[in-house]
């Protein structure tokens, strides 16, 4: 449904986009995962026909972008990053004029205005100003000017940001109920959102893509290699990194005292010197929290804390850039 | 087509639905009716010759044509800088629309709600008829011209507007390019003679004279239409520019 081929996007000197090229079959539900700046929102706005790439083919059900820009737009739904909208006017107001340019005679246009009213369950803020609104509701305003005319593709720019957990799970059932009929491509900064939501991941960084996998691919990516932070009190603290470093399972022990704790963690920062000390242990495929109890019960140590580290973006981001360097 | 109206309607609700146009309206006719109460008191004082209404209605029409020209950079400045600023022309770009449409939109736009504005000031001539019948002809040249210069003017705040995401900006240089067109041939001795005949044919005020004065002359009206031509051009051309930026 989505054909990118070898697109390139240059601002001046500074290369956004580096030959990027992925497809997104009909009915999929795809994420675009990247820190901020690597090019996510370019590639979305050169998808709904904002600028062209530099170089490169972009296909929107099998239509080429250049060659028909009006059909393809025609095709797309599109909430842009940051949705403001037009302040002054009325939610209906404002869904009624994308209405117009979207879709054909007036009585079609009625019934959609009011079908993605219900849909974004914005039935009773119809009539306030969209300035007047919440964060939240004005994402709600942006989705339900993409959904018009129910698109066959939708391209939506962070479109959890600034809602609060539970219209969250809401955005996420209502992208999920598409899924099959419309393609959808989303981005996120946030690797679990993503894995929620979407059959297929695409991840890039500094415009190039550096993995595309489902994502339980991606957390055995992740869960590869498991973390465990753990704070001890120990009468021979000298013994503490030996002994744990002596645990089945255990392939590397990081100390994480002192400045370097206060950087790398802000919970452990807070914790009084006298607290113990804390570590944080590498293990393969599982965690070992188990064999740290039964060592901490053995040596008759006090445990101050004991907690899986969850891997961030950024930590996979180091971990798969690392890779293709030195692959 | 219908991409069009959609933008004239989005438009005009946004002039009619705020405060905004109503206190710029009561502001312009608060101006031009001291013009028209002070322009006809005083041809009534002096006005001993035998023309005294044409000379009247030439003196007005001067007049609104300076109110127009302060007035019309603050009716096109917020047309793309604001939309440029809130981030709303991405939307607008995305949608199955030309560019043309969204510029030939906002312009209509703004012109309707120009002669909105200028409008009330209908109301002048009726008084003077009661008061004094004479030849309605006059009084249609120069309305001829004033709607001529307003669409220049908003043609080219337009296309200031499209530079600009800053409505400030937007505005105070419509208002300074405006000015400077009108007076370019201000001062026949500031200029070699050259020069003079170039600036004055650029001018907007060279142009507007004879509608003030009661003649519908087409080089005049030619003159206009090419200006609003020129302007709406340029203004496509930047619209365009999104889609330039990044080519090698």
């Amino acid at each position: 449904m989505i054909e990118i081929h070898d697109v390139t996007k240059y601002y001046g000197r500074v290369r956004a986009l580096h030959d990027v090229s992925f497809d997104v079959p009909q009915g999929e539900v795809v994420g675009l995962l990247g820190p901020n700046g690597s090019g996510k929102t370019t590639l979305m706005r050169i998808l709904t026909g904002f600028f062209p790439p530099t170089s490169g083919q972009v296909r929107v059900g099998g239509l080429s972008l250049s060659d028909a820009p009006l059909q393809v737009r025609d095709q797309i739904g599109y909430l842009p990053e940051n949705v403001v909208l037009y302040p002054d006017m009325s939610v209906r107001a404002f869904l009624r004029f994308c209405a117009r340019v979207k879709l054909g005679n007036a009585l079609e246009r009625l019934a959609e205005v009011a079908r993605v009213l219900s849909q974004c369950r914005l039935e009773d803020v119809a009539g306030r100003r969209i300035g007047a609104l919440s964060k939240g509701y004005r994402q709600r305003v942006g989705l339900a000017q993409a959904l018009l005319g129910a698109p066959r593709v939708l391209i939506l720019d962070e479109p959890t940001v600034g809602l609060d957990p539970h219209q969250v799970i809401e955005m996420r059932a209502l992208i999920k109920g598409l899924a099959g009929e419309t393609t959808v491509l989303l981005s996120s900064h946030i690797l679990s959102e993503v894995g929620l939501t979407c059959q297929r991941v695409v991840i890039i960084d500094k415009g190039r893509i550096i993995a595309q996998d489902r994502p339980d691919s991606l957390d055995a990516l992740v869960q590869g290699t498991t973390r465990t932070f753990v704070r001890l009190r120990a009468p021979h603290a000298a013994d503490l990194t030996q002994a744990l470093r002596a645990l089945p399972g255990v392939s590397e022990v990081v100390p994480r005292d002192g400045h370097a704790a206060e950087n790398a963690d802000t919970v452990s920062a807070e914790a009084a010197p006298d607290d113990g000390r804390a570590f944080v242990l590498v293990s393969r495929d599982r965690s070992v929290a188990r064999e740290i109890a039964q060592a901490v019960v053995e040596h008759g140590w006090d445990l101050v804390e004991l907690r899986p580290v969850t891997l961030s973006l950024e930590e996979l981001f180091v971990r798969l850039t690392g890779e293709s360097q030195a692959a | 087509m219908k991409n069009f109206w959609a933008v004239v309607g989005k438009e005009l609700r946004s002039y009619f639905c705020s405060p905004f146009i109503y206190l710029l309206t009561a502001v312009f006719l608060l101006l031009s009716g001291w013009y028209f109460y002070s322009d006809l008191i005083f041809y009534a004082q002096f006005g001993f010759g035998m023309n005294i209404l044409e000379n009247f209605w030439q003196l007005l029409f001067t007049d609104l044509r300076l109110i127009l020209l302060f007035f019309i950079p603050f009716m096109t400045m917020r047309l793309f800088a604001e939309e440029k600023r809130l981030g709303t022309i991405e939307l607008l770009f995305t949608y199955p629309m030309r560019d043309g449409e969204i510029f030939w939109g906002k312009f209509v736009a703004c012109t309707l709600a120009t002669l909105f504005m200028l409008s009330f000031t209908a109301l002048y001539p009726v008084i003077v008829y009661t008061l004094q019948p004479f030849d309605w002809t006059v009084v249609l040249a120069g309305y001829t011209g004033l709607v001529l210069l307003a669409l220049s003017f908003i043609a080219c705040g337009l296309f200031i507007s499209s530079l600009t995401d800053n409505l400030v900006v937007a505005g105070s240089a419509a208002l300074g390019v405006v000015l400077f067109l009108w007076i370019l041939s201000w001062n026949d001795g500031a200029t070699e003679e050259g020069a003079l005949r170039v600036l004055a044919q650029i001018s907007t005020v060279t142009h507007f004279q004879g509608f003030a004065q009661g003649f519908i002359d087409s080089k005049e009206v030619t003159f206009f239409l090419c200006f609003v031509a020129f302007f709406s051009f340029l203004t496509l051309r930047s619209l365009e520019t999104r889609q330039w930026k990044g080519r090698r």
